[in-house]
């Protein structure tokens, strides 16, 4: 069993350090409070998850917290990519705050918040009650208003505001089902109310006709927060609009916290109606996710915009594999949430330092960046190739890992063949757009900037991103044993 | 109280919960669906209310007392004083909602019955005279959704998610005796938040467009 006060730090401190951005924020060594929480927050998840694969999970806080392998994994996650968003602040606010667009406050506020979101995530997939997950992962909606809105632009409030009340709507909806299911287990459920545990214990209790609309509701609802279709037309808006490291850790960890929340009600719904009803469902929303990515990219005029469809695509994938539902599929799955996280949060960062160094986020007006920062331009190259799924980088194995369980698993065929040829479509383009971006010979235009740029911290984050999916890639070494046992949670094995 | 009594009153309430919600839909003036809105807030607070009295729960007293306080006090007021820092100069109407009056009411009669159809498990899993209420509560969700989706100005919307939350709490507690004060209390904050954002929003909305109608928000769009 974990110690009780470890438990609670994933909690504290992003806590402590959102204190210390509101006291000591205006000062500029403050800038780096973010980060320092972000590695202390990564070395406690590393301590969590090898607690828990050694001795087991367990609950902490009074029974309001609990800690398995499905949880830890997502500390995780949540934690590698906070460090690479938190590491690539600073940089970000220095040329913000040069550009006269940001001020010492701002990137305060900014730094307070982050924390702040970093805990409700965290808090979200440490709950062990479904209705505190649910309050976890509305409150991280609210907090990130603030973010998206930050820049107080006409495009950043309206952003804003579809954010709001679409995720609010989606959240209500997934509200509503858990108070549905909630019903269904005060009556006849044996008395497991919303606990997590104990609702998949005793699910096979609850009354299939109530649960079946509870359970659409509910996966519709976190759907709609983790960026699936039919509710995903607030994620475009949300990620282009956002400061760069917001989008970086909405891309990269929140959407993945939303698909937690729909994973442990699928391991409820198995339990209480058979694999097939949520499979049905999931597969239809990974399709959809699929489409609407495929079609809206190829005509894309906005790299921020084509990295937040890149996302839609890869949560698709994640809600294919979870459909498929095979240890292995499951297992591929929650890698491919970890790969996505650090490429797309590497990219995202990259992407605001284009944007910084160019003005504008439209393709067309990104030219030749190659010439001017290799650095950036090879990482932007190499961070779009990791999103199409080349090897050495994770995506790759986690990409095959869904391909070979869906292919196997009956039934599934067709729907990973479809996937997989709408992948093959998205990976086509993204490396169209993105070479436009990338390479050709400088423009002769005058006036626009020809100075090399120097390499600073945003670069030397997005390579360190890269390389650590890599690395994911090539072994996932002792997060093996961690992906497996967490595996066997969601399918309901263990 | 008697079964009959507790019954009545209870359909009283949701009857009540149902007319305000139907009333929000016919309406246009902004001003008077937020009156409306409070009245609901009233509603769902005595719906409460005749749960505790048959249960006797101190809890549900609670509850109560919070969401009259929450929903027929505190959420009209901050959006009165939305509307009333916008007014000057605004037409304090739903100018052009995408779906005309008939329309709205007949699609609200549709909704009616898909609610009605969809909740037949939930009344059926445990048959009393507080689930027999659960396809009223539905109904207001469904349209709270339709004028969250067919009306174009903020503050429009932010009416419908509340129409839409009023359906859920009542929904969530016409279905357990004692949905858990924790939860009850988390899911109120979370409205009260979520306002507290959208206000915030509105304002910095009036600021940068001069206006808090939707139409104008059609930047970002692919």
């Amino acid at each position: 069993m974990t110690p009780p006060v470890l438990s609670v730090l994933p909690l504290a401190v992003p806590a402590v350090a959102a204190l210390a951005f509101a006291v000591f924020g205006s000062r500029p060594a403050a800038r780096w409070i973010g980060a320092a929480s972000s590695v202390a927050l990564l070395a406690v998840a590393v301590t969590l998850a090898y607690a828990v694969v050694t001795s087991g999970p367990g609950a902490a806080l009074g029974g309001l917290l609990w800690l398995d392998a499905v949880s830890v994994f997502m500390l995780l996650v949540i934690a590698a990519v906070a460090v690479l968003a938190t590491s690539g602040t600073p940089g970000h606010f220095r040329a913000e705050i040069a550009e006269g667009r940001a001020g010492p406050r701002t990137a305060a506020r900014h730094g307070a918040l982050v924390q702040a979101f970093i805990a409700a995530m965290n808090a979200a997939v440490l709950a062990a009650n479904l209705g505190m997950l649910w309050i976890a992962i509305e409150a991280t909606t609210i907090i990130t208003a603030f973010l998206v809105g930050q820049r107080r632009s006409r495009a950043a409030v309206e952003a804003a505001w579809k954010y709001v009340v679409l995720c609010s709507t989606g959240i209500a909806l997934a509200l509503l089902g858990a108070l549905l299911l909630n019903y269904a287990s005060s009556t006849g459920g044996g008395g497991a109310g919303l606990n997590l545990v104990a609702l998949a214990d005793s699910a096979h209790l609850l009354d299939p006709d109530v649960t079946r609309i509870a359970v659409v509701l509910l996966i519709l609802g976190f759907g709609a927060k983790a960026g699936l279709a039919p509710l995903h037309a607030w994620l475009p808006d949300a990620h282009s609009q956002a400061p760069a490291p917001v989008s970086a850790l909405m891309s990269g960890a929140l959407l993945a916290v939303a698909f937690y929340a729909v994973l442990r009600v699928k391991v409820v719904a198995d339990a209480a109606l058979g694999a097939g009803f949520a499979r049905a469902l999931l597969t239809v929303m990974a399709l959809a996710s699929l489409a609407v990515a495929a079609t809206l990219l190829l005509a894309q005029r906005d790299y921020k915009r084509m990295l937040a469809y890149s996302s839609i695509e890869h949560l698709g994938l994640v809600a294919l594999g979870a459909a498929i539902g095979a240890p292995l599929a499951v297992a591929a799955a929650l890698l491919h949430v970890l790969g996505h996280g650090l490429a797309k949060a590497a990219l995202f960062l990259g992407a605001g330092r284009v944007l910084q160094l160019t003005g504008s986020s439209k393709i067309a007006s990104v030219r030749a960046l190659a010439a001017r920062a290799p650095v950036l331009a090879g990482g932007a190259g190499l961070g779009v190739l990791a999103l199409t799924g080349l090897p050495p980088f994770s995506l790759f194995a986690s990409e095959l890992g869904i391909a070979r369980a869906g292919l196997a698993t009956p039934g599934m065929g067709w729907a990973t063949t479809a996937a997989l040829l709408l992948v093959l479509v998205i990976a086509g383009t993204l490396v169209w757009h993105s070479s436009r971006m990338l390479l050709g010979a400088p423009a002769d235009v005058p006036g626009a900037a020809v100075a090399p740029v120097r390499t600073d911290t945003t670069v030397v984050v997005l390579v360190v991103g890269l390389l650590a999916c890599a690395a994911l890639g090539v072994t996932v070494g002792p997060l093996d044993t961690l992906l497996e046992s967490a595996a066997d949670i969601l399918v309901g094995a263990s | 109280m008697t079964e009959t009594l507790y019954a009545q009153a209870l359909n009283l309430a949701a009857g009540a919960l149902l007319l305000t919600a139907m009333l929000i839909l016919w309406r246009r003036e902004l001003a008077m669906t937020i009156r409306v809105l409070a009245a609901q807030g009233l509603a769902l607070a005595l719906l409460v209310a005749v749960l505790a009295a048959r249960e006797g729960g101190f809890e549900l007293w609670i509850a109560a007392a919070g969401l009259a306080l929450l929903r027929a006090g505190l959420l009209p007021w901050l959006l009165w004083r939305a509307l009333a820092e916008s007014a000057d100069g605004q037409p304090a109407r739903e100018t052009r909602p995408l779906v005309d009056v008939a329309s709205s009411l007949l699609a609200a009669a549709a909704l009616a019955l898909l609610a009605y159809a969809v909740s037949r498990p939930l009344v059926e899993l445990a048959p009393s005279a507080a689930t027999r209420a659960i396809p009223v509560g539905l109904t207001v969700v469904l349209l709270g959704f339709f004028v969250l989706v067919t009306r174009r100005r903020a503050l429009s919307q932010l009416v419908g998610f509340l129409l839409l939350d009023n359906g859920i709490t009542a929904v969530g507690f016409l279905t357990t005796e004692s949905v858990g004060l924790m939860v009850e209390l988390g899911v109120s904050l979370d409205v009260l938040l979520a306002v507290l954002v959208l206000r915030v929003l509105t304002t910095r909305m009036r600021e940068t467009f001069g206006d808090t109608d939707l139409d104008e928000l059609r930047e970002l769009r692919d």
